[in-house]
């Protein structure tokens, strides 16, 4: 267990709102990386100084408020020396709230400075936000090495990697909460943001800028693997489409042939070769589909191509016509597509 | 003190003008009533320059939109009580937020403080009534048509749909089709016009109209606070007017402010837009702490203890608002030395807000608090804001911020800045100026039921989207997946929020009520010391029958007999008495305009031309001229006696 | 006064504007695939020229932005460029070969046309198909104004649809060919 806190306060609110669950598939405060673990302190030391400031102030209103048993009096009569004694102290609690802001303005600094210290990355990935998915495109001099998925983030564990952010339509943010903090991704400019995950696991994100109808569903994950695993994965990732095992499969791969999914969708190694909406080649081999909205079976996969404005209202997929019969063949292509 | 009489210089060519020193009584203030008075009839309701009537429908105005914008986010709360709820699909939520934030910031929270400020201040100061009372009358309805406007819009299936904030480009042409966000921009260019005028009176009002004696120091709190505020909406209204006029240019002319392969920059939106945004914020609250000054004054009887000190934190507070707007950009890459600037300036606005707050404090510590309805909202003011105020400190630092920004936690901050910081001093003063308003009390015992529903339901409501945001949740999601941790603290604030709306319900029953049976209130229900008081409850026409002489900063707790007043004035004509800047010494006698249906004739005017824009740029061409020619006619010499 | 205004709210809130139709039914979007290429017709009335629905997606801005990125999207700039034609024939003047009625532009993008034109029947769905048979439409502004898309955000190609000219079906270009001159 990592220490979680720099001093007591703080660790009496952290237990405390531990109890009523601080841990979460997305909860900024349940840290899996050293920039997330940074922030997490950070937040728990302001909230603890912050708190006490507001308990401090609230004792003192409430003091104020004592009932008293003078009379009522003329409002403008009132002793010097009470103002003197009220003028000292309004003065204290002016110099140390200076105090305070500055202290708290210098250790945000320090945290700043570990945050976005350099750390030599042994990867970069570009990460380009659409309305309302997650391109995610892994570079290599060698261009046959190089490949593009969708709304997840496979990365090594325990070392920095750099993620180019880019955006193609409108403002997005990439975030994170248990690996990183949150970074804009804009038309026009590419943004660098370093994650780094501690354990292996898999780390939910969501856009935080908002970008339209589906704004609440376009999310991702990013999943750490050890080194090892990793590096299967992207050989796996980098070769084409496996071709359809069964005949369900093959039938399933004629329809995703002759139907309105190839002018959006690429399925490298066959003639499907669009741009416009996510990288379809290993698609199978993915947790989630439909911008990590629903996990990855073959029902989900199915009700996704029936009704994707069901379940996504005003996404970029159509409603395509297709048989009874042709909707589990190509449910069942997709998911062989490991 | 004893009164003082003017001597204005004897017109040689007119007989004798009869003057407050020929009367007294009942005959003076019926005369006065005469010429003040506005008359009845529909074409009179839309000609009165009184900013008592005028002050009254932008109060009620505010406040129908309150509820209009309370409703939205009612709506809102239903559908995000449980998760993937399919109560409202993205399109109408997406409008509803929009609609929420955009009635909330401009319809409500910039109106309602200038409302009250149109109201009080001419009577605060002891004026009879405010400077420029037509631009006064032409504001009003012109912020009444930009509301109709977006409303209207909003009713059609045509309300703008990409926040308050309005990003490009998600806003601009390419990713907004249609008319939805051009309504938007204009809605913002009339809310402007508006505030912009208001600001302008005030201004003027608080410079050279005080009453004399009313020297800079004797100015109460509530007018400094909203002559500081009317000075920054004058800084920054600007900026957004340029930033919505530049979105409506990309989007209807094709120019390219925002576009980036043209040299454009999304980011110059940011830029401009919380260059306004975040004066905005503090455009809202700077009212509130006038609000907060004048209700301890009254209900810990004494004075606010630090009136330098106080006066000089709103000055502070206005400059350094115009220093952070960048802490609402932290996470949109920009460079660390010029964020960690910004987070410096952000965390210093909390020492003028803490030196006011210390100052309350430490006036209720030495008073004798009377707990009435409107102190019990000040106090929840305190407890909310102060909570509200201190995340906002976490905010400003840049790493926190990039955890928080943009998710639900960032909603509940501004929620208890703004609720508590504006809606709650807000409540307050409607108890506590309601007898000066209407002539009645309002309803105790209902009061106190309305400040424990709403302290506790916003409370409920609120605070649990700290955590929810902690916990991940970004705001502006139409929905959100079940078992990510959020759904139980989303049922909590769903209820809290009903819970609070309903509060406003019984607000409203409160208000009804008390019109029809409250107590009489008579003059100064509250034994308060500032000027308002000593007028009629409610105020006559021309407010004061003779102009009061102010000798002390809460003039009725030091005069406790009879008020010295300065005579001298013309009866039969509006005459007013303006006076020097700082040591308020009368310096000229000038006549207030008389009542005109103009303004109205222009607002429809301007109106049209804003609205018309959105269809066609031509309308500049046409509305422009109308408009100048109908000014024209506004201002066109009526040879009234300044005139020769 | 103020319920007057309530009441026309209230009333106003009956009709929608600018409606945004995400899951189109797919019943009502099959082809009307009978569409005359001719306006010579044996007895009175011509033949129907015009798609039942046509307004519904010409007089939405919410179609015509998505026509506008379908358009792009599936490389009809490849031929017709941004609407002034390349080895493609011009979209954004009054010269239509095979009608530039809203039902023409549909039935040509769904079933191809000689010399190049490739059909898209099966290959677009029904509803992208008028979407971007509206976009076409609105390059030569034969759809309102307000309706018509604003500039993109790239590279401007010249004027945006919305500050054309409204285009002028009078010209004859609008009518097939065909019509005029029977061959």
């Amino acid at each position: 267990m990592r220490p979680r806190c720099a001093f007591r306060p703080s660790l009496i609110w952290s237990t405390g709102l531990l109890l009523t669950g601080c841990s979460g598939p997305q909860s900024s405060l349940d840290p899996y990386g050293p920039d997330a673990d940074t922030l997490a302190r950070l937040f728990w030391n302001f909230t603890g100084f912050l708190t006490l400031v507001w308990v401090v102030t609230m004792f003192a209103l409430l003091f104020a408020l004592r009932p008293r048993p003078e009379p009522a009096r003329d409002p403008l009569a009132h002793e010097q020396n009470a103002e003197h004694g009220m003028v000292l102290t309004v003065a204290i609690a002016t110099a140390l709230t200076v105090i305070s802001i500055a202290a708290l303005t210098v250790v945000s600094y320090g945290a700043q400075r570990v945050l976005f210290s350099d750390r030599s990355p042994s990867l970069s990935i570009e990460v380009t936000g659409h309305q309302w998915w997650w391109e995610v495109r892994y570079e290599d001099p060698r261009p046959s090495q190089t490949f593009a998925t969708a709304n997840e983030i496979h990365i090594p564990v325990a070392t920095p990697v750099i993620l180019k952010l880019a955006a193609s339509d409108v403002i997005h943010s990439f975030w994170v909460p248990r690996l990183a903090g949150k970074l804009d991704l804009i038309p026009g400019r590419t943004n660098e943001l370093r994650i780094q995950a501690d354990k292996p696991g898999i780390y939910r994100g969501q856009c935080a800028e908002f970008c339209g109808w589906q704004h609440a569903h376009m999310a991702m994950l990013v999943v750490a693997h050890t080194q090892e695993d990793f590096q299967a994965w992207r050989a796996a990732q980098v070769s084409p489409a496996k071709p359809p095992a069964d005949a369900e499969q093959k039938r399933g791969q004629e329809i995703f042939l002759k139907s309105p999914c190839v002018m959006c969708h690429q399925i490298r190694g066959t003639p499907a070769a669009g741009k416009v909406a996510p990288d379809l080649t290993h698609v199978g081999s993915r947790r989630t589909i439909a911008a990590a909205t629903l996990p990855n079976t073959r029902g989900n996969l199915a009700a996704w191509i029936v009704d994707p404005q069901g379940i996504k209202p005003g996404v970029h997929m159509p409603l395509i016509k297709l048989d009874a019969g042709e909707i589990q063949p190509l449910a069942a292509y997709l998911e062989g597509l490991k | 003190m004893s009164d003082v009489a003017l001597h204005p210089r004897p017109n040689e060519k007119k007989e004798k003008e009869l003057r407050d020193t020929d009367l007294a009584g009942r005959a003076l203030t019926a005369r006065l009533a005469a010429t003040w008075g506005s008359d009845s009839g529909l074409l009179a309701a839309l000609s009165t320059v009184d900013h008592k009537i005028i002050g009254r429908r932008y109060i009620i105005t505010a406040f129908v939109f309150l509820f209009l914008g309370g409703i939205a986010a009612a709506v809102m709360r239903l559908q995000l009580s449980r998760p993937e709820n399919t109560l409202i699909g993205p399109d109408l939520y997406n409008q509803l937020f929009t609609m929420h934030g955009t009635t909330m910031m401009f319809l409500f929270g910039v109106p309602i403080g200038e409302a009250f400020a149109v109201y009080l201040v001419p009577l605060m100061v002891g004026t009879r009534n405010i400077a420029f009372p037509r631009l006064n009358a032409f504001s009003y309805y012109v912020y009444v048509f930009g509301g109709l406007m977006i409303w209207t819009a909003f009713m059609l299936n045509i309300g703008p749909d990409t926040g308050w904030f309005a990003y490009t480009p998600l806003s601009g042409p390419e990713f907004s089709p249609g008319k939805r966000v051009d309504f938007w921009a204009q809605m913002v260019t009339f809310t402007e016009v508006a505030a912009l005028a208001v600001a302008v009176e005030i201004v003027v009002t608080v410079l050279k109209q005080r009453a004399p004696g009313m020297t800079l120091d004797r100015i109460p709190l509530f007018v400094w606070a909203v002559f500081v505020n009317s000075i920054v909406i004058i800084f920054a209204m600007p900026a957004v007017m340029f930033a919505s006029t530049a979105l409506i240019l990309d989007r209807l002319l094709g120019t390219h402010f925002f576009n980036p392969a043209e040299g454009g920059d999304p980011l110059l939106w940011q830029h401009l837009f919380w260059f306004f945004g975040h004066p905005e914020v503090y455009i809202i609250f700077l009212p509130a702490t006038g609000f907060v000054s004048a209700i301890i004054a009254a209900f810990a009887r004494r004075p606010v203890f630090g009136y330098l000190p106080v006066v000089l934190a709103l000055f502070a507070t206005g400059f350094l608002s115009f220093g952070l707007w960048v802490h609402h950009m932290f996470t949109t890459g920009l460079p660390q030395l010029g964020a960690s600037f910004f987070t410096a300036s952000s965390m210093m606005i909390a020492v003028p807000t803490g030196i006011q707050i210390f100052c309350w404090i430490a006036t209720l510590w030495d008073g004798r608090p009377v707990f009435r309805t409107p102190l019990l909202f000040v106090l929840g003011f305190f407890f909310i804001f102060v909570a509200g105020g201190l995340s906002g400190v976490m905010l400003a630092s840049v790493p926190i911020d990039t955890q928080v920004h943009d998710s639900y936690f960032v909603v509940a901050h501004f929620h208890y800045v703004l609720i508590g910081g504006n809606v709650f001093p807000l409540l307050g003063a409607v108890y506590y100026w309601f007898p000066k308003l209407t002539g009645r009390m309002m309803d105790e015992r209902l009061g106190k039921w309305h400040f424990w529903l709403a302290f506790v339901a916003f409370n409920l409501a609120f605070f649990p989207m700290h955590i929810s945001g902690l916990l991940g949740m970004p705001r502006r999601v139409y929905t959100y997946p079940g078992g990510l941790g959020w759904d139980t603290l989303n049922l909590i604030s769903s209820v809290g929020a009903v819970l609070f709306f309903l509060s406003f319900v019984l607000f409203l029953y409160n208000v009804i009520a008390s019109l029809r049976g409250g107590d009489a209130a008579g003059n100064n229900p509250w034994d308060a010391g500032t000027l308002e008081w000593a007028t009629a409850s409610p105020p006559h026409p021309q407010n004061f029958d003779r102009i009061p002489f102010v000798t002390h900063r809460e003039p009725l707790w030091a005069e406790r007999q009879t008020l010295p007043v300065v005579t001298g004035l013309a009866v039969e004509r509006r005459e007013l008495l303006v006076s020097s800047v700082s040591e308020a010494a009368p310096d000229l006698l000038e006549s207030s305009p008389v009542p005109t249906i103009w303004p109205f004739v222009a607002a429809v005017a301007t109106g049209v031309t804003f609205i018309a824009t959105i269809f066609t740029p031509w309308a500049v061409a046409w509305g422009g001229p109308i408009t100048a020619l109908l000014l024209v006619a506004w201002f066109w010499p009526k040879s009234i006696k300044d005139d020769e | 006064m103020r319920h007057a205004v309530l009441f026309a709210l209230v009333l106003f809130a009956g009709c929608e504007r600018e409606d945004r139709e995400f899951r189109a039914d797919p019943v009502a979007t099959e082809a009307d695939a009978r569409i005359a290429m001719t306006s010579l017709s044996p007895g009175k009335g011509g033949p129907e020229r015009s798609g039942a629905n046509a307004k519904a997606y010409e007089e939405n801005a919410y179609h015509i932005s998505q026509g506008k990125k379908f358009y792009s999207w599936f490389n009809c700039k490849g031929c017709h460029a941004n609407g002034g034609g390349g080895s493609g024939p011009a979209l954004m003047d009054d010269r239509w070969v095979y009608g530039g009625e809203f039902a023409n532009i549909v039935q040509t993008i769904e079933e191809g046309r000689p010399n190049g034109m490739p059909s898209f029947r099966g290959r677009i769905p029904d509803e992208q198909i008028r979407q971007i048979a509206a976009y076409v439409r609105s390059m030569g502004r034969y759809v309102p104004k307000a309706a018509a898309p604003g500039r993109s955000d790239d590279m401007s190609p010249g004027k945006d649809e919305q500050r054309r000219l409204p285009g002028r079906p009078a010209d004859g270009g609008i009518v097939p060919p065909s019509a005029e001159m029977p061959q």
